[in-house]
């Protein structure tokens, strides 16, 4: 409508414009009004982070302060304030619940390091060892990334089947042939849980390191081998001297995003063990579920996902620190 | 604004609301109270009571047809797996955003009832739908906490039977299926052996393992909670229980220590299989038959007592187990819904649909058909009728299936891996269960 009076009045005239009659109510200054269209363009992102992410977790922070239970959901915010209640109940540990969260807290600690770091080496040799042409690598490179392509219920049922005490594959192959176990063991109950659990999570995702880590190798120039080779470097030289450092920063990335995934998994031990797990695989994102949701104690639940979520910006933010600094210390 | 800005605006407010907008529309109900703003369409959510959500569709769309020729009200299903049933009606609760009629499990009903989003059945509710006493009492007693208006009206009944294979019994030299637990470890000790066991028990489930040991701390003379809702899982009867059904693993060695992982059903394929040759389950019969045995090859007796015959009190050889149905206090239709309450507790209604589920109706002219005189359902129908008791009808029944169901698997799972399973190491298991709550 005001397409071509705009067009027409000079630059100047701008603020004392028709436009400016019609709208005095809603009087954008020039300054915003010229550079507002980026922040204007950012709005729908920001919309969308704010209700997908921002009010989400503040509601569960506001939510770990009440006292949550079937009683209150109707009217959720008309539940009682508990204060620090529910992070006390949690952190309390030498009173059953505290003590189990910090159990499934430690043991959720140790099946992180060592699933991260087998993904990683597992990966990485993957990557390195076929990073030559060789007949037949296409191939291969397909099926080292079928488990992560395979929808993971299925994936890990098939699993939770195999490690069966009695018709399970696991036992059948250790026991029955090969005789390593003097009788059969149990992987879903007791204290193997945990190394089932290990055995399926690095399975699932060790692909993605091995992705990752090929992508990363294309990059290192194919001279920098041959020079060293001229130089008279051997294969572990030329890795720890040209491959590693050519990765570093694909690495930082990766066994940040891998160590989130797993200490977060809830999927993996939920299939494989359903909701009350075995002590040895009581990964804490299933723990609390059964401790909120199973329960009915919603703050409860609420209050040791903040304490976790803590924990993890904690670790995240001073990983990114220290591999950050020793990178520029390193330049 | 120039023109680029004024249409950048406008796309960014139009983009805004076209997101927002979906998420006011949908949904038949919000506000607290409900009315009958909507009187022509009713949402259900049923539970999945076939063998699929499709086979659920397929068996209840044709009376869902029937009620809507009959009324005028269109319904509109949607089965939900029980894996998600809970999760979903407790989002519903929180948003007010659910269906107008739905399923639950009866031992939630105390649970729900509490969150205050059901429709109480007072006395002129249920007269609205035919009146309380056209229901089985057993089953009326799993609708919700005592002295309070039940929140939900039973639907499907089940109850526990002992169900046992005739020739591996007759093989042993069985006569009679056991009356008494000491009658079932004798002849289960007779059964086991050659890779083959007397009982099949579905350790790593969860709620089995509450619901046996309910009834057998309910044996022992013990309740898990004590009448003002405390919790008491530590006093001898429950401890003596729990231990009697972990010993079938532990010390009498009748089931196999594998089963103390199954949780998939894996003990219904060894029963049908004829790996064990006795089970305690609820209506296993259209299980057993899709695992290819024949109804000629197992029968069903009451489950064992510790002495005498099954009966009330200390007598009794089997929790209430089945579905209850409830209206949503905040539904747009409620005449409506409870209309629909009353024809699915129809008598006709109740034949089709307990006929097709293999489940006993918990309305008593209704069990009296002689669809329900089969062998096993005649000996399930009595249960109900005389030696069934209801799980505690308390708010924190969920807390209680966990952690003493949770406690149960774990003494089944040390018993598996040969530690000790003591009166001492019971009682701790679950002491640190009552500690939790």
């Amino acid at each position: 409508m005001t397409t071509t009076v705009d067009r027409q009045a000079p630059p100047a005239g701008r603020d004392s414009g028709p436009g400016r009659g019609r709208r005095g109510l809603f009087h954008i200054p020039e300054r915003v009004r010229r550079g507002g269209l980026p922040y204007l363009l950012l709005l729908p992102a920001l919309f969308f982070e704010l209700i997908v992410h921002v009010i989400p977790m503040v509601l569960g922070v506001v939510m770990s302060f009440k006292e949550l239970t079937q009683l209150y959901i109707r009217h959720w915010w008309g539940a009682p304030w508990t204060g620090a209640g529910n992070y006390r109940v949690a952190v309390r540990f030498d009173a059953p619940i505290g003590r189990a969260l910090l159990d499934s807290f430690l043991v959720t600690c140790a099946f992180t390091v060592l699933a991260v770091g087998l993904c990683w080496l597992l990966g990485t040799t993957a990557a390195i060892l076929m990073q030559d042409r060789f007949r037949g690598r296409g191939v291969l490179r397909a099926v080292f990334l079928t488990p992560y392509a395979l929808p993971l219920y299925a994936s890990v049922i098939v699993w939770a089947f195999m490690f069966q005490h009695d018709n399970g594959l696991v036992n059948h192959v250790l026991h029955d042939q090969l005789g390593v176990t003097g009788k059969p063991s149990f992987w879903l109950i007791g204290d193997n849980s945990f190394f089932s659990l290990l055995v399926v999570s690095v399975w699932r995702n060790w692909p993605f390191a091995f992705l990752c880590v090929m992508a990363g190798l294309q990059n290192v120039p194919r001279e920098l081998y041959e020079a060293s080779a001229i130089d008279g470097a051997g294969i572990w030289q030329q890795i720890r001297l040209i491959t590693m450092p050519s990765l570093r920063s694909i690495n930082q990335v990766l066994v940040l995003v891998l160590f989130l995934w797993t200490f977060n998994d809830f999927a993996t031990p939920y299939v494989l063990f359903g909701r009350s797990a075995p002590a040895a695989g009581d990964l804490i994102s299933v723990h609390i579920y059964s401790a909120s949701f199973v329960t009915w104690n919603f703050g409860a639940g609420s209050a040791m996902s903040v304490l976790m979520l803590l924990f993890l910006s904690l670790v995240t933010a001073g990983y990114l620190l220290v591999t950050n600094r020793t990178r520029r210390n390193r330049a | 604004m120039s023109v680029r800005a004024r249409t950048a605006f406008g796309a960014v407010v139009g983009a805004t609301l076209l997101a927002v907008l979906p998420g006011c529309g949908g949904g038949t109900s919000t506000g607290d109270s409900g009315g009958n703003s909507h009187p022509k369409t009713l949402t259900y959510w049923a539970s999945n009571q076939g063998a699929s959500l499709e086979d659920d569709k397929a068996k209840l769309t044709p009376e869902l047809q029937e009620f809507e020729r009959q009324s005028g009200i269109k319904v509109k299903l949607e089965v939900v797996p029980w894996s998600d049933l809970l999760n979903r009606i407790l989002g519903a609760t929180s948003s007010g955003q659910g269906p107008d009629v739905l399923n639950i499990g009866n031992t939630w009903s105390a649970s729900l009832q509490t969150t205050g989003a059901l429709l109480p059945f007072d006395d002129a509710t249920f007269a609205k739908i035919g009146g309380k006493d056209r229901f089985q009492e057993s089953a009326l007693a799993s609708t919700g906490a005592p002295g309070k208006a039940p929140t939900a009206v039973p639907l499907y009944s089940l109850a526990y039977g002992l169900y046992y294979n005739k020739k591996l019994f007759a093989d042993a030299g069985i006569s009679k299926p056991p009356a008494t637990w000491d009658e079932l470890v004798q002849d289960g000790r007779r059964l086991t052996g050659g890779g083959k066991y007397g009982l099949a028990v579905e350790g790593g489930n969860v709620s089995e393992n509450i619901h046996h040991a309910f009834v057998f701390a309910k044996q022992h003379g013990a309740d898990f909670f004590d009448a003002s809702g405390q919790p008491t899982f530590t006093s001898p009867g429950a401890v003596e229980g729990v231990k009697q059904y972990v010993d079938f693993i532990a010390r009498d060695k009748i089931a196999a220590p594998g089963n103390a992982e199954y949780a998939q059903n894996e003990s219904i394929g060894d029963f049908a299989s004829g790996k064990a040759a006795m089970l305690l389950w609820q209506a296993a019969g259209p299980n057993l038959q899709k695992h290819g045995m024949k109804p000629d090859q197992y029968a069903v007796a009451p489950v064992p007592v510790q002495s005498g015959t099954p009966g009330p009190g200390q007598n009794i050889d089997s929790m209430v187990a089945g579905i209850n149905m409830a209206v949503f206090k905040n539904s747009g239709n409620l005449d409506g819904a409870l209309k629909f309450v009353k024809f699915m507790t129809s008598d006709a209604e109740q034949k089709k649909l307990n006929g097709e589920y293999g489940s006993i109706p918990p309305v008593k002219t209704a069990s009296q058909d002689p669809a329900f005189s089969t062998p096993e359902l005649t000996v399930l129908r009595n249960v109900i009728a005389t030696s069934a008791a209801p799980l505690p009808q308390v708010p924190k029944e969920s807390q209680f299936e966990e952690l003493v169901g949770g406690a149960v698997k774990d003494l089944l799972a040390d018993a598996a891996a040969g530690r000790p399973v003591t009166t001492q190491s019971v009682q701790a298991r679950l002491a640190k269960a009552q500690q939790q709550m």
